[in-house]
């Protein structure tokens, strides 16, 4: 208990202090989330409702690799992209492995697939409830896609939390693409995981009940949108 | 569509360019055991002061920083395994390596020490009183520096440590910190090196419990890339920063580290 | 409102042994009639006879599991792979799904799909605001609205693509007797624009307020064409009698 307790007085001096390590781990972590969020969705959604509206032949099969890629390990994931980063794999010319680019696109490889696979459930949903007069309205294809997206737009928000929410907790990805360098690569996850190893528990904790912080900042916000919007709307 | 394609490759690039970039970088791989122990913290600011060129660290497990630089992921190697190394540059992947400093191995364990180790003095007499009481061990089981030469320790002992779910002998598969929070929680016994060991805050119930042996030695050494292999290797800059962690401004600077008062690591001299 | 531009004439449609076999259930059989320009046809018949599928299959939503080639040359069909065709006509469905959206935004959507020009588009919805009078509600968001104003902005989107045929699937199920009362009124509106109106309703009284013509059908088969005072007065089928007297439930 003395060790919580120290926890959330190490946190409260990192932010009291707003201690300058602090503030740019807390920003490079925010700021490598939300751009990954932006190719994850813009990935994930439009292949969530493709898989969710057209038929085809091993349809079934693809919503099975959709909710796998859901349960992919980040470890898993980081381990592919730094052998597709390396310099000795096939993008290693980028030079991308171990700055924040490969945070950004570790995080998106394993965005993406959430991302798809809670919009297909959406899209759904909701094609049960628009197919036919999508259809009679001469709307078919990527116009009906597109459509869909829009009217989708207030759950497909959830999908957007848990796709930043799952990016900016992982840790696997980020210590092996990025490296854990400090002042470079260094984001809240890697972080606690060095003080942790280093022994700092409280401090470690400390990280933690900050990143619990921000994520909860996040998700008000963004609800605080959602209830704005909708009441624009109504 | 291909307007989009190209955004999402171009994102990573605009997004998050470091705020501001180092005229040179230099991707160095390195062991936990140097970053945890606060050293490279105190070496490499010097580094870049004389020279201008920033070193970024890459700390992971001995056997896995040499895979790394195998692969090109890194222009420097700074490890701590003689043998791999020499190999290294055998295989034509490293330049030369070069010698730069030592510390040594330390044998923590138990305060109340139930396998009588305290004060042997003697490494391998040691390891075999763990392994005759069956007290619990913690190894680091990662193809680390540190996991190599206890594997060596254990084979000076002539005991053949076997890992097992119930059975004394444990592979936590971890960096050396998480195998040290393990090892007081347990309690058991655990191969440390001092700098790791003398920065490590979270002790409790753990001592140190044999030094000294010159079987402990640890040693580092530097390589630098082959440009021959990996024609991207920053070569030139890497070889300034074995130069002069090799010089006597960077052995100097080597032997002022302290943590607590205790000098963590002894440059080598040439 | 002027015919939209160069679309294909639909009418008149004759539809002749259509058949149609929902997971193994046969829903219409053999079911053959020729719809033509003018009269508001009202398909009649009791719950379960097929009134709403038979709709769709015309509309095209749903491909009929048979149909006999039409054997002369007037005789088009508008179900899927009909082309062009498609485009002349609309659908209000029983339970209408409108967009998250704004109603003017919803009336905009369909003439968008169809590649009208932004300033055509906006004439267009205010000529159809003011037919339906819907102007007070133009900015209201759609699924805000109660059931029976949902319901009159989905006829006024139908209605917005100028349709030559304009399918209404029991447009008034859902209404109390005030909302049933303006959307009458805006269907009249609708067929005296020269729209061929084809509605199937339960409700007798709104037939007998609407219909110029009458298609009873039963059990997936149409029993009577015929003109609406004629049906009303004396109808032919054994089954049509007793559906008026309200003891053909089935």
């Amino acid at each position: 208990m003395a060790e919580l307790t120290e926890a959330f007085r190490s946190a409260l001096g990192l932010i009291v202090g707003l201690d300058p390590d602090l503030l740019e781990i807390v920003s490079l972590s925010l700021r490598v989330s939300l751009v990954a969020l932006v190719p994850s969705m813009l990935l994930g959604i439009p292949l969530g409702a493709t898989v969710a509206i057209a038929r085809f032949p091993g349809r079934g099969f693809a919503v099975v690799l959709l909710n796998l890629g859901m349960a992919l390990p980040p470890v898993v994931i980081g381990l592919l992209v730094y052998l597709l980063l390396s310099r000795s794999g096939p993008l290693g010319d980028l030079s991308l492995l171990f700055t924040p680019g490969a945070l950004v696109v570790g995080q998106t490889v394993l965005v993406t697939p959430l991302v798809a696979a809670l919009s297909r459930q959406v899209f759904e949903d909701h094609w049960t409830e628009y197919e036919e007069t999508l259809r009679s309205l001469g709307a078919r294809g990527a116009r009906a896609v597109a459509t869909l997206i829009f009217e989708a737009r207030h759950s497909l928000l959830t999908v957007l939390l848990a796709g930043f929410g799952r990016a900016i907790t992982e840790v696997g990805v980020a210590i092996i693409v990025g490296g854990n360098i400090n002042h470079l690569t260094r984001i809240m996850t890697t972080a606690i995981a060095l003080e942790t190893s280093r022994g700092d528990l409280p401090l470690a904790l400390g990280l933690g009940v900050i990143l619990l912080a921000l994520s909860l900042g996040v998700n008000v916000l963004a609800l605080a949108a959602q209830q704005a919007v909708r009441r624009a709307e109504a | 569509m291909r307007a989009v394609a190209a955004l999402i490759l171009a994102l990573p690039f605009i997004a998050c360019s470091p705020s501001a970039e180092a005229p040179e970088t230099l991707i160095m791989a390195s062991t936990t055991s140097t970053r945890d122990s606060g050293l490279l913290d105190d070496l490499l600011p010097r580094f870049e002061a004389e020279t201008g060129i920033a070193v970024r660290v890459v700390a992971v497990g001995t056997g896995r920083a040499i895979d790394l630089a195998r692969r090109g992921d890194a222009d420097v190697l700074f490890v701590h395994h003689r043998p791999s190394e020499l190999e290294f540059v055998a295989e034509g992947f490293g330049l030369e390596r070069l010698p730069v400093m030592y510390n040594d191995f330390v044998l923590v364990g138990p305060r109340e020490d139930p396998a009588g180790v305290r004060e042997l003095g003697d490494v391998a007499a040691a390891l075999a009183n763990v392994a005759a009481n069956e007290v619990p061990f913690f190894s680091r089981g990662d193809d680390s520096g540190t996991h190599k030469a206890e594997l060596r320790l254990w084979a000076a002992a002539s005991v053949e440590p076997s890992a097992g779910a119930s059975g004394w002998y444990r592979e936590t598969g971890a960096g050396m910190g998480a195998t040290l929070n393990t090892a007081n929680q347990t309690p058991g016994y655990a191969l440390t090196d001092r700098g790791t060991w003398i920065a490590f805050r979270n002790r409790s119930g753990l001592d140190l419990l044999v030094e000294g042996d010159p079987l402990l030695r640890n040693e580092y050494g530097v390589v630098v890339v082959n440009p021959e292999r990996h024609p991207h290797v920053k070569a030139a800059a890497g070889k300034r920063l074995a130069d002069w962690l090799t010089s006597d401004a960077g052995r100097a600077a080597i032997a002022a580290y302290r943590v607590g008062g205790e000098a963590l690591f002894f440059p080598i001299e040439r | 409102m002027p015919r939209p531009e160069a679309s294909p004439e639909i009418l008149p449609l004759r539809v002749e042994g259509l058949s149609l076999t929902l997971g193994g259930k046969p829903i219409l059989r053999d079911v053959s009639f020729e719809l033509e320009a003018g009269p508001c046809s009202v398909i009649l018949g009791p719950n379960g006879c097929g009134k709403s599928m038979l709709l769709r299959v015309c509309h095209g939503l749903l491909a009929p599991t048979e149909l006999l080639a039409p054997t002369e040359g007037r005789v088009r069909w508008c179900g899927p792979g009909a082309g062009e065709a498609e485009r002349g006509q609309a659908m209000v469905l029983q339970r209408p799904v409108l967009l998250r959206r704004r109603v003017a935004a919803n009336l905009e959507y369909p003439l968008r799909l169809r590649g009208l020009a932004p300033n055509e588009r906006r004439d267009r919805v205010a000529v159809v605001l003011e037919r339906a009078s819907l102007e007070a509600l133009a900015e209201r968001p759609a699924r805000a609205l109660s059931v029976g104003e949902q319901q009159r902005v989905a006829v006024a989107r139908a209605w917005a693509v100028e349709p030559e045929v304009l399918w209404l699937d029991e447009p008034a199920s859902a209404l109390d007797p005030g909302a049933t009362r303006a959307l009458e009124e805006t269907i009249r509106r609708i067929r005296a624009s020269g729209t061929k109106v084809v509605m199937t309703t339960h409700d007798l009284g709104q037939a007998r307020r609407l219909a110029d013509e009458v298609l009873f059908l039963h059990r997936g088969r149409v029993l009577e064409k015929t003109a609406a005072e004629t049906f009303f007065e004396e109808p032919q089928s054994e089954e049509g009698r007793a559906f008026l007297k309200g003891e053909l439930l089935t």
